[in-house]
């Protein structure tokens, strides 16, 4: 069995999956080193969101990075529906921002305009009750309208990683789990990592473990400012499709079941569900969607995502290690497209997209 | 639509009957039925379609463990029927396929 | 509503947590039992309290036996809630649940529990099997229960299939109530018949068991129905409901007609609730199951949280009833109504006949151990029936680098239906770790969250009771 590789991602969850298909699809030889069945992992957890707007109020390079993406998740969808045969279940009808009142719905609107007048692309639209109910008959009349923004999509996370598993595997890339890397050795030009009692050789390294990368990092002189945030989620049913646009907190999977959520707690690495935070998620799915009453929960799940102190992505190659990289974000989803096709480039060689600049851990110190 | 049922009545101990309906057809059974027991009772051999495919399902389990005998009770959708009594004027309805939002 | 606070909660209406009731009020604790059902008996002992049946002596003596539970249960003192479903529990023992009130009544809240004791039993092993989710197609306990609490019996061909005493013994009940039953498909394989026989000897040691067994035996083989041995595979056909199975013997197939097929494997313990809580398990070859690790007084891995009764591994009524009566006493001990020296005493003579109870069961479980035709079925196969995913589909999760259950759910979706898992978890399991010559140990089971049941948004929303102490939650405001 072969035991090196141009280039190892150690991570096998949407960040690693897309960066290691993109490196597959460009004849790059390339190993995913994944866990095991029952790890953390933050792909599990993924609301499904291929979001824009509201995105970059603090670097406005962040919300161009996420348009970029979103104009190339079709195409980049595509080729993962191609290779898997199977649907992801991605729609780009825009993103509905849901305001319970004057005030919420003013500040949303505030904040889409911040954006709006640095970068024109990023348009948006002030719905009242009337335009939000003839787009959304659903909507229970406490609800004030919303913000809309078209750039905004969703898809099934976990589909979208199973497709990315058939593309890299199609394109020759090689997928092992059980493989939970503990250690990365710099040596005689590329690396050497070992997981457990086996050990691989790589030219180059990309860390795409979340969460396992504050472990890994320091390993290759890089750093990884990251702490989990647990999102817990609820998910119903399947109905009837009645709602046609994904928001910040319910939306309506190609199944027809729904996805509840929005929460955020710092618990360290508790993923488990609290009697609380699910009334309250279930409570803010009934505010502006009375008629959810009496939809049927079938599954909860508490998931530690991936936060950087600004929740804005790591991109940055060890100046230590030339050759090992580290990629973390919170938006594995939303960002997969241009990870496969902006990112990947990068990691071969090219320039790094001037679009990225600000995005390395520097900007963290003190 | 019912049809000769599965299952007979054994000689059982005096008990109340009760007025249901089922898909709009009125049916008289023993109170201590559960909806279920009811269902297969008047000979409906099949409960409801799959929301994935309009697979034709019935109880298989009959303890609340298989989610099979999903119905629509009182206007409230996807009910174990095993796990409910039956009540006078209870209205019971198949699942076609998923629930609407109501 | 507000929290209610309890010395023991106790989950379960069947012998498990009837006696656990009995035997804590006895020393005095304050008790809450709740259960899904309306009547107390679980399974075993369904509606005993009030049979619908003119004659429930039909049903045999060990099932009429159970009344006298029920009623001691009753008297004990034990405040019992039916139709209560206990859907969320945390590892501090606060309990989420919904009651179910006719007509719209009910609620949701949450109880604090300063022991609890889960007893919710067992479920029958699902047997998947080309063409078993046809309609027509039930479990063998299904049948049983249709007969015990609506005192309904099969009454066209109606076809018996599948390994165990629940089969014989269902089979007798139904020729003493006048069925005819156009054929018994013994499943159980020939080879297991040897390893059994090593198991013989001590399980001449439990009372009765044998015996039983053999006059069942005696009675089905004394009416003119076929009981055909050591049938190899099964697979039922019709349109739309069950109208023929089909089996081979030696590897040559018969078809007989049928509208009903009553199918059974063994029970399997039901973990949903301790997977839940993240109690550990371990998998059981001998009995092929998962069941929670429990200590000889049925503690969990979890302080304060224990199992009793077939929930904690499959070992009967009997044992069920022995189990949680010890539970009791050693909560009882634990939280201070006597001493070490006193449960002692009154354990003693329990865990003597729970060891009688158990001699019979490596006996049974070697010579009923499903054929692997039932335990890994052929690629064709629908193994998890919610999102209607088949063994095939598991087998090709396996060569995309799905090494567990939890991948293959993401990938697939087996595992993501409203049953959560309770009629494929195990299937899955072996099938992967076939796949993978990994032991199941390794392989693992399904990550089991709450809701236990899917229950209602408004119920969600309306269980919890916040703590006025408690710190409010730190926002995150990601910007």
């Amino acid at each position: 069995m072969k035991n090196d590789y141009d280039y190892v991602v150690v991570g096998g969850g949407l960040v690693g999956m897309a960066i290691a298909y993109g490196l597959a699809k460009r004849g790059v030889s390339t190993l995913v080193l994944d866990g095991e069945d029952s790890s953390v992992r933050a792909a599990r957890g993924n609301f499904g969101l291929v979001w824009v707007s509201s995105k970059g109020s603090r670097q406005i390079d962040y919300a161009r990075w996420s348009l970029e993406s979103s104009q190339l998740w079709p195409g980049f969808c595509q080729e993962l529906e191609d290779a898997s045969g199977m649907k992801l279940g991605y729609e780009k009808p825009g993103g509905i921002m849901i305001a319970m009142n004057e005030e919420s719905l003013a500040s949303s609107a505030a904040a889409l305009e911040k954006l709006h007048a640095q970068d024109s692309r990023l348009s948006y639209e002030v719905l009242d009750h009337r335009q939000l109910k003839q787009r959304i008959p659903a909507v229970g009349p406490d609800v004030t309208g919303a913000v809309y923004s078209p750039h905004d999509g969703h898809v099934s996370p976990l589909y979208t990683l199973r497709g990315l598993f058939a593309a890299f595997e199609h394109a020759g890339g090689v997928y092992r789990s059980d493989a939970r890397v503990d250690l990365i050795v710099p040596r005689d030009g590329g690396f050497r990592l070992t997981a457990g009692r086996q050990t691989f050789d790589a030219g180059k390294v990309v860390l795409c473990a979340g969460l396992g990368n504050r472990v890994l990092a320091p390993m290759v002189g890089l750093r990884a400012p990251v702490v989990p945030l647990r999102g817990q989620i609820l998910v119903t049913e399947r109905v009837k499709r009645f709602l046609d646009y994904p928001t910040l907190s319910v939306r309506q999977t190609a199944e027809g079941s729904l996805l509840l959520g929005d929460s955020a707690e710092d618990v360290d690495m508790d993923d488990g569900v609290t009697p609380g935070i699910i009334a309250h998620i279930a409570q803010k799915a009934i505010a502006p969607f009375p008629l959810l009453k009496n939809v049927r929960v079938v599954r909860a799940w508490g998931s530690l995502r991936i936060m950087t102190p600004d929740s804005m992505p790591v991109y940055e190659e060890s100046l230590a290690h030339p050759g090992a990289f580290v990629a973390l974000c919170h938006s594995g989803v939303t960002l997969a497209a241009a990870h496969c096709e902006k990112l990947v480039p990068w990691l071969m060689g090219a320039p790094r997209p001037s679009l990225l600049e600000y995005f390395y851990a520097k900007r963290f110190a003190v | 639509m019912p049809n000769v049922s599965l299952f007979s009545a054994l000689a059982a101990a005096p008990a109340a009957q009760v007025s249901i309906l089922i898909n709009d057809r009125s049916f008289s059974v023993p109170n201590y039925m559960t909806v279920a027991a009811a269902l297969l009772s008047v000979g409906v051999t099949q409960l409801r379609e799959t929301p994935v495919s309009n697979a034709p399902r019935a109880p298989f389990c009959m303890m609340g463990a298989c989610f099979e005998c999903l119905v629509e009770i009182d206007s409230v959708p996807n009910q174990q029927a095993c796990m409910t009594l039956v009540q006078p004027g209870m209205t019971i309805r198949s699942m076609i396929g998923a629930r609407s939002l109501k | 509503m507000s929290m209610t606070h309890v010395d023991l909660l106790i989950i379960g209406a069947g012998p498990a947590g009837m006696s656990c009731a009995i035997q804590a009020r006895e020393a005095g604790l304050d008790v809450l039992l709740l259960d899904e059902n309306q009547q107390p008996g679980g399974q075993i002992y369904r509606s005993v309290a009030q049979s619908p049946l003119a004659d429930p002596d039909l049903l045999g003596k060990d099932y009429t036996a159970g009344a006298v539970l029920v009623k001691r249960f009753l008297a004990s003192g034990a405040t019992y809630w039916p139709g209560t479903l206990a859907w969320q529990i945390t590892r501090d023992r606060q309990v989420s649940f919904t009651r179910n009130g006719a007509n719209g009544s009910g609620g949701s809240g949450q109880i604090q529990a300063r022991a609890l004791v889960i007893a919710n039993g067992a479920q029958e092993r699902p047997v998947p099997f080309p063409g078993w989710t046809l309609p027509g197609v039930m479990g063998i306990g299904a049948a049983q229960t249709l007969l015990k609490s609506a005192a309904l019996l099969p009454s066209q061909r109606v076809v018996l299939a599948g390994s165990g005493p629940l089969l014989y013994l269902f089979a007798w009940q139904l020729i003493r109530s006048g069925s005819s039953v156009a054929a018994i498909l013994d499943t159980t394989p020939r080879a297991n018949r040897f390893p059994a026989l090593r198991y013989l000897f001590s399980a001449l040691r439990a009372p009765g068991y044998l015996l039983k067994g053999m006059g069942l035996l005696k009675t089905i083989r004394g009416s003119a129905t076929p009981h055909i041995q050591h049938v190899e595979s099964l697979s039922a056909q019709g349109q739309g409901a069950v109208g023929s199975v089909r089996y081979t013997v030696k590897g040559r197939e018969t078809q007989i007609d049928s509208d009903l097929l009553l199918v059974h494997q063994g029970v399997i313990p039901n973990v949903q609730l301790t997977r839940s809580l993240g109690c550990e398990h371990r998998w059981d070859e001998m009995q092929l199951c998962w069941r929670p690790e429990l200590d000889e007084w049925g503690q969990t891995s979890l302080t304060g949280i224990y199992v009793a009764g077939d929930g904690g591994g499959i070992d009967g009524a009997k044992v069920a009833e022995l189990s949680g009566a010890v539970a009791a006493l050693q909560i009882g001990q634990q939280l201070g109504f006597f001493t070490e020296s006193v449960r002692d005493t009154e354990a003693r003579p329990l865990k003597r006949q729970l060891n009688a109870h158990r001699a019979i069961r490596p006996f049974l479980d070697t010579l009923y151990r499903p054929a692997d035709i039932f335990r890994r079925p052929s690629d064709p196969t629908i193994v998890c029936r919610c999102e209607e995913v088949s063994a095939g589909d598991i087998r090709a999760m396996s060569r995309l680098g799905c090494s567990g259950p939890n991948q293959a759910k993401s990938f697939s979706r087996c595992g993501m239906g409203p049953c959560q898992g309770r009629m494929c978890g195990i299937t899955v399991g072996e099938i992967l770790a076939e796949a993978r010559h990994a032991p199941m140990q390794k392989v693992g089971y399904y990550r089991i969250r709450p809701p236990i049941k899917p229950v209602q948004l408004i119920d969600l929303a309306n269980a919890y009771v916040p703590d006025a102490d408690a710190a409010p939650m730190a926002a995150f405001v990601p910007k």
